[in-house]
């Protein structure tokens, strides 16, 4: 498997192209594409991949990029796209009917801020803004992880156990624009990992249905429900399409958690993207001086992987929640589902949230060692602390 | 009766019966006229629909009543989705005419620029534009296709600005085909499908389709009205080739407008300057004309 010194764009294009091509033997491929920084190289990339069977189609918006996308998943081909920030904004009437048309298809979404004030750099704002929508998400650290958890995006979100939408996000130039050795698989293992797409409901012209229409409430509601099953489906499909994937790529692909020194750990932190890297280096360093510290990452984030986090938690007395996101009047994103994760489980443990590098700001070694200095000396959970900023006592307490 | 045998026959229309269409719906006929039409060139299609009152008239989930697959897609996607139904169509080799079917909100206004982009990019899709000038499906809001004068719910006192030209919008894209259609004329309205359906890439057709229930109208005076439109130029029924060659299809007779107007309660006789309209009728017809005897279409084509 040939090794590569790509960016994490590069990544994700190749992994889209990639799982498209597999499917020449199916149905084909088709997507819809537009550009907006920071992912437009990954489109680029995907406009210029000579595929046996599919068509590439730059359309006028990212709304009608998902719908182009939509159109040829519907048809039962493979179908992808990408986008950032207020492209997802603009495209987020679609990303939700995607879901509920419970088509395949996969985002790789580079996490950018949401502007205004305009920003190109990283916040994950943009994707938890669609967190309520009937989408996994999965977070990525590095450019690897983009590449094989796009891919296996693909297996997980085709299998009839569950037949949702994907998305994979990274960081914007943290990750997408930063060079990284990343293994390139061959398209014959691709072609082993991916089957072609069956689709079992694709529209046929010879098959009077109508998808998408209207439903009374109680029909709706047995909709919603399936969705609610196939979430809780998840985590058992995930393992299966790993195992898959080990034995295809000879690589694991990554827990949907993954924890690093969490078995004894008093303090633990809870960090996806680019900052778990950061954090994992600094839990490392404390642990050489023998502090019982540990880390969770969070690749997974819908469905929420609450399970996983209790037993990932179960030496811990606090815990900090590290978000590069912020709702709001509420706080941080994965920090309110962490809370709601221990709600009635432990009652005991002290939950912190600490926002930090919103905006695209730096979160350094040092940022998190003081968000660990902050921790240890609690002895209650507080407002979330915004690090990197002075705050008013207002906006504290 | 025979109840099997009307499910039966159910089975082949575009549009079945049961449906919950108003009486006097323009959109219904027009939908008859698009069956037969597919049925005398033995064509199957799948309809791409966005919001609008033809996705209502499918009807609740499992039924439709529809006669042909149909993808509901949101109110500004129907091109774009049809972009890549039809692209998966043509990757497989498969035959089925994919038609966008949407009203003038989805078409002149929140649609418009995917509409232009899909023609844009030459898209192998038919895309009919229902144009009943209102809102229908959210009970009879202005849109952009409404004509000046027109009473609605936006527009309590009467709209200002008159009506958009879609088809010279639509023929500046150098599209292979666009045409005008009236449910008044069904031998046009066929012949004019049967065209769409010989050419390929992007084909748009525009059907002035009645609504009682905005236009404040009696349902059985749907048919005469739109009549009385293509007689007075007030909807010119023609064709235009790439954009570049020009047919009219059905020549005013010199009736008068002011029938039209009278018998719809969404106008106020008194506020139409008659005159204005004339002239502005008279223009149009003119330079369609003009245009049609300095590029005159091939006549090769159906």
């Amino acid at each position: 498997m040939p090794v590569q010194v790509v960016t994490g764009n590069h990544a994700a294009g190749y992994a889209l192209s990639v799982a498209g091509e597999a499917n020449r033997t199916g149905r084909g491929v088709a997507c819809g594409i537009y550009p907006i920084t920071p992912q437009t190289e990954i489109v680029e990339f995907v406009a210029s991949f000579p595929f046996s069977k599919g068509r590439v189609v730059p359309a006028e918006s990212e709304h009608s990029a998902m719908a182009v996308s939509m159109g040829a998943a519907m048809c039962g081909a493979r179908a992808f796209t990408a986008s950032s920030a207020n492209g997802l904004a603009y495209m987020a009437e679609n990303i939700m009917v995607a879901g509920y048309y419970r088509l395949p298809i996969v985002m790789v979404a580079v996490n950018r801020t949401l502007g205004p004030p305009w920003n190109i750099w990283a916040d994950q704002g943009d994707t938890l803004m669609l967190r309520d929508f009937a989408w996994l998400q999965f977070y990525c650290e590095d450019n690897q992880e983009v590449l094989d958890t796009t891919l296996l995006a693909f297996r997980l979100a085709e299998d009839r156990r569950i037949l949702l939408p994907a998305l994979t996000c990274m960081d914007a130039f943290i990750v997408s624009h930063t060079q990284t050795e990343t293994e390139l698989p061959e398209q014959d293992e691709v072609d082993r990992f991916l089957p072609d797409l069956e689709l079992p409901h694709r529209m046929r012209y010879d098959e009077a249905r109508t998808l998408g229409g209207l439903a009374w409430p109680h029909e709706g509601l047995s909709m919603r429900l399936e969705i609610e099953e196939a979430m809780r489906r998840v985590p058992e499909v995930y393992q299966e399409c790993r195992e898959h994937f080990k034995e295809v790529f000879g690589r694991d692909p990554g827990d949907m958690i993954q924890t690093f020194a969490t078995d004894d750990a008093e303090q633990v932190l809870i960090a996806s993207g680019s900052i778990a890297t950061t954090a994992r280096e600094v839990v490392r360093q404390r642990r050489a001086s023998g502090e019982k510290i540990g880390l969770i990452k969070l690749k997974l984030f819908r469905p929420f992987p609450e399970a996983a986090i209790r037993d990932a938690c179960q030496s811990a007395t606090r815990v900090a929640v590290l978000d590069r996101n912020y709702a709001a009047g509420a706080g941080g994103i994965f920090w309110q589902d962490t809370r709601a994760t221990f709600q009635g489980h432990r009652d005991d443990l002290l939950i912190q949230n600490y926002l930090t590098g919103l905006c695209g700001g730096d979160v350094t070694p040092t940022v998190i060692h003081e968000i660990l200095a902050d921790l240890s000396s609690r002895s209650a959970a507080a407002n979330p602390v915004w690090m990197g900023i002075e705050t008013s006592k207002e906006s504290l307490q | 009766m025979n109840t099997a045998a009307v499910i039966h026959r159910s089975e082949e229309c575009l549009l079945r019966p049961g449906n919950t269409n108003c009486g006097g719906c323009g959109m219904s006929i027009g939908l008859t006229m698009l069956g037969r039409a597919l049925e005398q060139a033995g064509d199957s299609c799948a309809l791409v629909i966005p919001a609008c009152c033809g996705i209502v008239t499918a009807g609740a989930f499992p039924t439709t009543s529809y006669g042909v697959p149909t993808i509901a897609t949101t109110f500004a996607s129907s091109p774009a989705v049809a972009s890549g139904v039809a692209t998966i169509r043509d990757l497989n080799g498969e035959s089925g005419h994919v038609i966008c079917w949407a009203g003038d909100g989805g078409t002149y206004d929140i649609g418009l620029a995917t509409l232009s982009a899909a023609a844009e990019r030459n898209e192998n899709i038919i895309y009919i534009c229902y144009d009943n000038e209102i809102y229908g499906n959210t009970g009879g809001q202005r849109s952009s296709a409404t004509p000046a004068g027109a009473h609605t719910t936006t527009t309590p006192r009467g709209k200002i600005e008159g009506k958009k030209d879609i088809m010279s919008i639509m023929a500046a894209h150098r599209i292979p085909y666009a045409a005008s259609l009236s449910v008044a004329h069904p031998d046009d309205f066929v012949r004019k499908m049967t065209t769409a359906f010989s050419i390929e890439g992007m084909r748009f057709l525009l059907l002035h389709s009645p609504c009682p229930a905005g236009w404040k109208s009696e349902p059985e005076d749907s048919v005469e009205l739109v009549r009385l439109a293509v007689a007075s130029g007030l909807f010119p029924l023609y064709e235009v080739f790439d954009g570049a060659s020009y047919r009219i299809s059905i020549e005013p007779d010199g009736t008068d407008p002011a029938e039209y107007f009278r018998r719809q309660g969404r106008f106020e006789t008194e506020e139409i300057d008659l005159q204005t309209t004339r002239r502005h009728c008279a223009e149009r017809m003119h330079r369609l004309q003009v245009l049609a005897t300095q590029y005159p279409a091939n006549r090769n084509r159906v």
